[in-house]
């Protein structure tokens, strides 16, 4: 199996998104884990600003040359901020899922949420089970 | 239960991401797609495509049969010839693509779709009747690995006494490639110089592994269905189950030149009528004007009315843009006419294009 890159300060979903939650905010993304499974992302759908996502809500999309796939929100909450840059350059998403490959910014986030996902040891189980 | 090629384990062990495709478990990606791309049309690629399938026929009236199955007049064909041809329903629908290898007056071979392999050889044997030929289907007995690229006769070169400038494109020449006796044609599905290689299963391993060591120092590298896909795209060739099938005809297709009229074969009488009257749908290429990739199935529009549907598209590493292409009505078929391609709750622009987006330029 190979040997990805999984952030302990952050907390996932099954469907490999990850979040950084500070207070009422959040930053989300997709894990190291997806960008390889998704392989060269090429086009990026950002949600609008303003937009209200649900905890394990579709949130956005992500597409690669052959794949499209749906990014659903780790968490509830108000869309503030989207990654602009992902516009021009989604191969972000690819090299540096966790920082310049972030995708959207939440507000209004509920922390108790955080007990429906996992933390960085759970994950790390968690996608150990699905490579083999 | 998926079936395997010779070379499943050979896949796996270089780390190729592994998908069902038509029944067989097949390499999508080794490394990145992208520069699978890239190298087979810059160097070279080696696909293992052995999930073909391959169906002989011998006898004395094998030329008379497969003059009756496929819509293309294959009377001119020289021994040694391939000739693209399609095998029509008496709808003049599409069951499928094949490529027609003469040997000889008594001898061919037709090479087929993975997915429409077992349909079409039940469709030939039904159509056998009193031919005096013995129709075989052969598929899983053969390897078949595409060498395509600028590179790809350098690299096959080294492994054969054989003068490889004599096999012209559209050709075939029955060659020992290291000592191993297969059929070598000069043809493809990615628009680049290449091969086609047809052997026997045992010499499976052998022949892959013995080509990619000849052909590392010239930049060849194996390559997924995924990179097959987005070259054959850009060269505007079609993909059975997504560009044609049993709704859709050749006029409507690109297959208009593999119809000739001269000669009777299974829908012939429909596709007499398309020919003179003129078909309601026609495939189109399009270039995605606004941002967006268009995927098989996305609706397409045009002044807010839904006009057809896409039918393979993907971005284009080679010309940098989002390509695709798609039937809409005939008289929306206008290259350079504004269409709009309705991706999830957005509707796209797009530009009506000629195909192919891509052609090599000769060297």
């Amino acid at each position: 199996m190979k040997n990805y890159n999984i952030q302990d300060a952050l907390f996932y979903t099954k469907e490999h998104e990850w979040v950084k939650i500070d207070g009422s905010h959040a930053t989300v993304g997709v894990s190291d884990y997806a960008q390889d499974l998704l392989t060269d992302v090429v086009f990026v759908e950002l949600p609008n600003v303003g937009k209200e996502v649900k905890q394990f809500g579709q949130a956005c999309v992500v597409e690669s040359v052959k794949s499209v796939s749906d990014v659903y929100s780790p968490v509830s909450g108000k869309v503030t901020e989207i990654n602009k840059d992902l516009e021009s350059a989604p191969e972000l998403i690819n090299n540096d899922p966790y920082g310049k490959g972030w995708i959207y910014k939440l507000e209004g986030v509920n922390e108790s949420e955080k007990s429906n996902l996992m933390d960085a040891t759970k994950y790390k189980e968690f996608i150990a089970g699905l490579a083999h | 239960m998926l079936l395997k090629t010779p070379l499943n384990e050979v896949h796996k062990k270089l780390g190729a991401r592994m998908v069902d495709f038509g029944g067989w478990e097949m390499p999508v990606v080794y490394t990145n797609q992208i520069e699978e791309h890239h190298a087979v049309r810059k160097f070279a690629g080696i696909f293992d495509v052995s999930h073909m399938g391959e169906i002989m026929f011998t006898g004395k009236d094998a030329f008379n049969l497969i003059q009756k199955l496929v819509s293309r007049d294959i009377s001119a064909m020289d021994n040694g010839k391939v000739m693209l041809c399609v095998l029509c329903n008496e709808q003049g629908g599409i069951i499928d693509d094949l490529t027609v290898y003469k040997f000889n007056e008594e001898k061919y071979m037709l090479v087929v779709n993975a997915g429409t392999q077992e349909n079409d050889y039940q469709w030939m044997i039904q159509h056998k009747q009193n031919f005096d030929v013995e129709v075989k289907n052969v598929s899983f007995e053969i390897t078949k690995l595409d060498l395509q690229g600028p590179n790809a006769q350098k690299i096959l070169q080294k492994l054969t006494k054989e003068d490889l400038n004599e096999i012209k494109r559209y050709r075939f020449k029955e060659i020992l490639i290291d000592n191993v006796e297969m059929i070598v044609s000069r043809s493809g599905y990615t628009g680049e110089d290449g091969f086609e290689l047809y052997f026997l299963n045992q010499y499976a391993e052998q022949i892959w592994n013995k080509i990619m060591e000849i052909g590392k120092n010239d930049g060849l590298i194996p390559c997924g269905l995924g990179s097959r896909d987005t070259l054959r795209t850009e060269c505007g060739m079609m993909l059975y189950g997504h560009d044609i099938d049993t709704n859709m005809t050749p006029f409507e297709s690109v297959y208009g030149f593999a119809v000739s009229l001269n000669k009777n074969f299974i829908g012939k009488e429909v596709l007499e009528k398309q020919k003179n009257e003129g078909t309601k749908k026609k495939l189109v290429g399009f270039e995605m004007i606004d941002r967006g990739i268009a995927r098989q199935h996305y609706s397409i529009f045009k002044n807010g009315e839904k006009i057809g549907e896409v039918t393979s598209g993907t971005p284009s590493p080679t010309l940098n843009k989002n390509i695709g292409m798609g039937y809409v009505r005939t008289e929306d078929a206008i290259v350079d006419s504004t269409i709009e391609i309705q991706i999830r709750d957005n509707f796209a622009k797009a530009k009506i294009v000629s195909l192919p987006f891509y052609v090599r330029t000769k060297n």
